[in-house]
């Protein structure tokens, strides 16, 4: 391991304590395929003296058997680990390496070359420090060059080392050497990187990996290895105010409510004023608890659990800030997208975003336009196809807390996920929230939904009820708020038809509108449940998906779905508006049931049979339910 | 402040790892073999979530040949930590009574570890497993994520894995699939061993040199822990001074000559030595892509 053999056999714990105190670079090396990247890792592993003697065996069998390399040894098996990328001989994901010197601890990201694999060079550059970009000297900067040095830039990878290898096969070329050297630099100059050193390698023939090379005696810089060594890096965000996502609350008993998350900004210590977005709260710090006793202060980076000194409403998600300076909150965004999935993004597709400990609903716009990498032109675009990158609004369905990527890694970066395989189809960038949404601050107010309910003596909830045509929610719906009424509870009926003449005077029955009647009625009714209600409402809404978006808007348990089951025969025959008759003429056009579908509720809270109950009794068995879940008392 | 040193970070990286699982989870459990790994892991869940006690269960796959030390150790560790045990034995291969001896390492494994591991999950229903694995073990876990997606019939797909990002970890899944979380992605032997010392985590026994009852056999010292051991022509139990760089199956656990009997004297023998913890292990020279196999297949 690179170690003074002699202070280990000597004195074992002060080479501990030595080798305790050192630090930590994770670096990626990128590059176009058959430049030498496993190559140069497995050098840098051999060099360093982490391989092992079954390792070094188990190398020499794999090289004869699979090496490209004569007799000699094939660096590159060490690090080709799958047995698929054996077989074509070329690297196909991220692999990680661990390697120690006198100096540092390093993990590498070996991140592939070839195009179609870019997602796993931005996977690999998005937790590293510095890049290491490989150039065959035979062929100079090529497009990968470009692309990778870019996506390094835009990962606000400050540090990159331009290896240029293969350097044995131009004749150890100063001239070749500088002019790849300048290429690459007017090209970088672009993408504001702060520091470049240009390196002259054979990571075959171990020229410049560990010590000056005899045979580049024109070049003065550091080896490789001793740059890696040296280079002083530090975490974004260390330097800035605290940001602490809430991962999870912590309560072993009731007099113990802790939150426990990684800090990813500033310190923290007892008595600071923290606050607490997206509520604004603010309270102050009263211990940071560790299962090694309580801290006097702790960092970016460390996991802690902290404990406040005011009694707020905090869950998972929410940020814990700095008082006097706190991260943004918005909903909406300009944002740079990486997009991973062969499946291309779609503006106004709904994806799911994680943002720190948040999970959320999500939209993109149409890309505002494409980054050409190989002269950062922009283009336009429809969609994002798997590996582009390109500019687009991103919408959530809440305001979360975030800081700009630039200012903060991990405030500002987020992943997409598709709904349906769950694959990780995208990555991101926040730039900066669009003012529309930025300036509209949420407020924290003093009487809360709570405060509300206390007052009323009831607790607010929506009862969705959903059903053909005919069906009888409305008959049911009448009855329902007329008994809620007799209790004294704060009722409001919303009901279809007379919605229809108002809010949604402008929307038709077409899909699209039927999606948006809903998610209407759904925000009316949010703000009406937020207002301490209990609202019932009385629609059609034969869409689960939407059923399942007007549920989101409330809280957990504020949702009562009621299934008003009527067969569709018995509605038909009824018909008492006329409308099926209508509709089987053709002069009616999506009507449920008979032209557009009718999505039956997988899981209702309440399932009424109207064939088996009369409209009376189903009515109070809606309140009976209400009653038994505590949304009111019998009494009222 | 200082900074943060080496074994600080992969510390709090760990304890981010488990409490982000932990929050994203319907039914997690931690996969437990008795090992340093697995004590590491144990030490690092008690820490993420105190003054709470880790939210899941423990979980032993037993093969019924570990070490008769290793169950105590494990009886000591479940009291200690206040964590429900589950110990799970594949009846089917105790039924067919499956040995290393009469059928092979391969089989042996599959049926008992493979085999048990998913009977134990399904049977279960945990959604998220936590394993011990370390990057640095063998060259495909040097591609494993830190949430490592498995099909319903619990397929590691090495082809099509989730891009992991910053310290975004994607845990959503469908019904029936499931997420395996490693926890230890990022730290190595040295460090395992460094954190052990410091931390003054206990470890199984074996791994401290002690006079053991060995034979000599295809070129490792095997252990003879128990009658089951049929012993060849000629072998007999000599005592020798040995300690275990990694615990598995008795029959299947390769020891060293050593007479380091102190952490300390471990990680200086470590550091002296030149062959890696997996040789000990006979599993994995079965061929060349032996592991990866093991794991497509639902390996841990």
């Amino acid at each position: 391991m690179g170690a003074p053999t002699s202070l280990i056999e000597q004195d074992i714990e002060k080479y501990l304590v030595v080798h305790q105190n050192k630090s930590l670079l994770r670096f990626i090396t990128c590059g176009s395929v058959d430049d030498g990247k496993s190559t140069l890792i497995g050098r840098l592993l051999y060099e360093s003296k982490a391989l092992l003697e079954d390792q070094l065996s188990a190398l020499e069998g794999d090289s004869r058997k699979f090496g490209t390399q004569g007799d000699e040894l094939d660096f590159a098996l060490l690090v080709d680990g799958l047995s698929a990328e054996r077989e074509q001989g070329i690297t196909i994901d991220v692999a990680y390496r661990f390697f120690t010197t006198e100096r540092r601890k390093f993990i590498v990201a070996d991140t592939p070359g070839h195009e179609q694999y870019t997602r796993n060079m931005v996977t690999g550059a998005s937790t590293a420090d510095l890049a290491v970009i490989l150039v065959d000297a035979r062929k100079g900067v090529l497009t990968q060059t470009r692309r990778h040095s870019f996506l390094v830039a835009l990962l606000g990878i400050r540090h990159i080392v331009l290896a240029i290898n293969k350097l044995d096969m131009v004749g150890y070329s100063r001239e070749t050497f500088d002019a790849i050297d300048r290429e690459y630099r007017e090209f970088a100059s672009k993408l504001g990187v702060e520091h470049i050193v240009s390196i002259p390698l054979s990571a075959l023939r171990g020229d410049n990996i560990t010590s000056a090379s005899a045979n580049t005696p024109w070049y003065v810089g550091p080896s490789l290895l001793q740059h890696l060594e040296e280079v002083a890096v530090d975490a974004i965000g260390a330097a800035g105010p605290l940001r602490m996502p809430v991962q999870w609350v912590n309560r072993p008993s009731p007099d113990f409510r802790g939150f426990c998350g990684r800090i990813l900004g500033g310190r923290v210590r007892p008595g600071d004023r923290v606050r607490v977005l997206p509520s604004g709260k603010q309270s102050t710090v009263a211990r940071v608890n560790t299962f090694d006793g309580d801290l006097a202060e702790a960092q970016a980076g460390q996991s802690v659990t902290l404990t406040l000194a005011d009694e707020i409403d905090i869950s998972r998600g929410d940020v814990i800030c700095a008082a006097a300076d706190p991260a943004g909150l918005a909903d909406q965004f300009e944002t740079t997208v990486v997009w991973m999935n062969e499946h291309a993004m779609l503006p106004g597709r709904p994806y799911l975003v994680k943002l720190g400990a948040n999970t959320l609903g999500a939209s993109f716009g149409q890309p505002k336009y494409l980054i050409d990498v190989n002269n950062l032109d922009h283009l336009a675009a429809k969609t994002l196809a798997l590996n582009e990158t390109g500019v687009c609004n991103l919408t959530l369905d809440r305001a979360v807390a975030f800081d700009a990527y630039a200012d903060n890694r991990d405030m500002g970066s987020f992943i997409v996920i598709d709904r349906l395989s769950n694959q990780t189809v995208g990555a991101g960038l926040l730039h900066f929230a669009l003012r529309r949404s930025q300036n509209i601050h949420w407020q924290a107010v003093e009487v809360d939904k709570q405060a509300r309910a206390r007052q009323n003596g009831h607790k607010p909830c929506v009862l969705w009820l959903t059903g053909l045509s005919g069906s009888g929610k409305s008959t049911i719906a009448n009855i329902v708020e007329r008994q809620l009424h007799a209790l004294d509870a704060r009722t409001y009926l919303l009901d279809g038809d007379n919605v229809r003449h108002g809010l949604s005077k402008d929307l038709g029955f077409t899909d699209a509108d039927r999606v948006e009647n809903i998610r209407r009625i759904g925000e009316v009714a949010r703000l009406m449940v937020d207002a301490g209600m209990i609202v019932i409402t009385a629609f059609i809404s034969p869409f689960r998906s939407e059923r399942r978006l007007a549920r989101s808007m409330v809280g957990e348990g504020e949702f009562v779905e009621i299934f008003v089951d009527t067969p569709l025969e018995i509605v038909e025959q009824r018909d008492s508006k006329g409308l099926y008759r209508k509709a089987r003429k053709g002069e009616l056009k999506n009507f449920t049931g008979v032209d557009s579908p009718y999505e039956i509720p997988e899981s209702p809270e309440l399932h009424i049979e109207t064939l088996r109950s009369d409209p009376e009794d189903a009515a109070t068995g809606i309140v009976d339910y209400l009653i038994q879940h505590g949304v009111m008392n019998a009494a009222g | 402040m200082s900074a943060l040193t080496h074994l600080q970070r992969l510390e709090a990286e760990s304890i981010d790892i488990l409490r982000e699982a932990v929050a994203e989870a319907e039914h997690p459990v931690m996969l437990y073999s008795i090992g340093k790994d697995s004590s590491v892991m144990l030490h690092l869940a008690r820490k993420a979530f105190f003054p709470s006690r880790p939210p899941f269960p423990l979980l032993h796959v037993d093969t019924t040949w570990k070490f008769k030390v290793m169950y105590e150790f494990r009886a000591r560790m479940a009291a200690e930590s206040g964590l429900q045990l589950l110990v799970h034995i594949n009846s089917e291969a105790e039924r067919l009574g499956i040995n290393p001896f009469t059928h092979g390492s391969a089989r042996h494994t599959d049926l008992w570890k493979t085999e048990g591991l998913k009977q134990a999950l399904d049977q279960h229903g945990f959604d998220v497993a936590f394993g011990g694995a370390r990057r640095d073990e063998e060259k495909s876990r040097a591609k494993e994520r830190v949430f490592s997606f498995r099909s319903a019939q619990h397929r590691w797909d090495p082809k099509n894995q989730r891009p992991e990002l910053w310290r975004l970890y994607n845990a959503r899944k469908n019904r029936g699939e499931s997420i395996r979380v490693f926890p230890l992605s990022n730290w190595t032997e040295l460090d395992i061993w460094q954190y052990i010392h410091l931390e003054d985590i206990p470890v199984v026994p074996l791994y401290f040199a002690a006079e053991r009852p060995v034979v000599e056999r295809d070129g490792q010292l095997i252990m003879v822990d128990d009658a089951r051991f049929p012993l060849r022509e000629g072998e007999t139990p000599m005592l020798r001074s040995v300690r275990f760089r990694t615990l598995g199956c008795y029959p299947l656990t390769g020891a060293v000559p050593s007479r380091a009997t102190t952490v300390l004297a471990i990680i200086q023998e470590m550091l002296l030595a030149r062959t890696t913890e997996r040789q000990g292990r006979l599993i994995d020279h079965d061929s060349t892509a032996s592991m990866e196999n093991k794991k497509a297949e639902g390996y841990f």
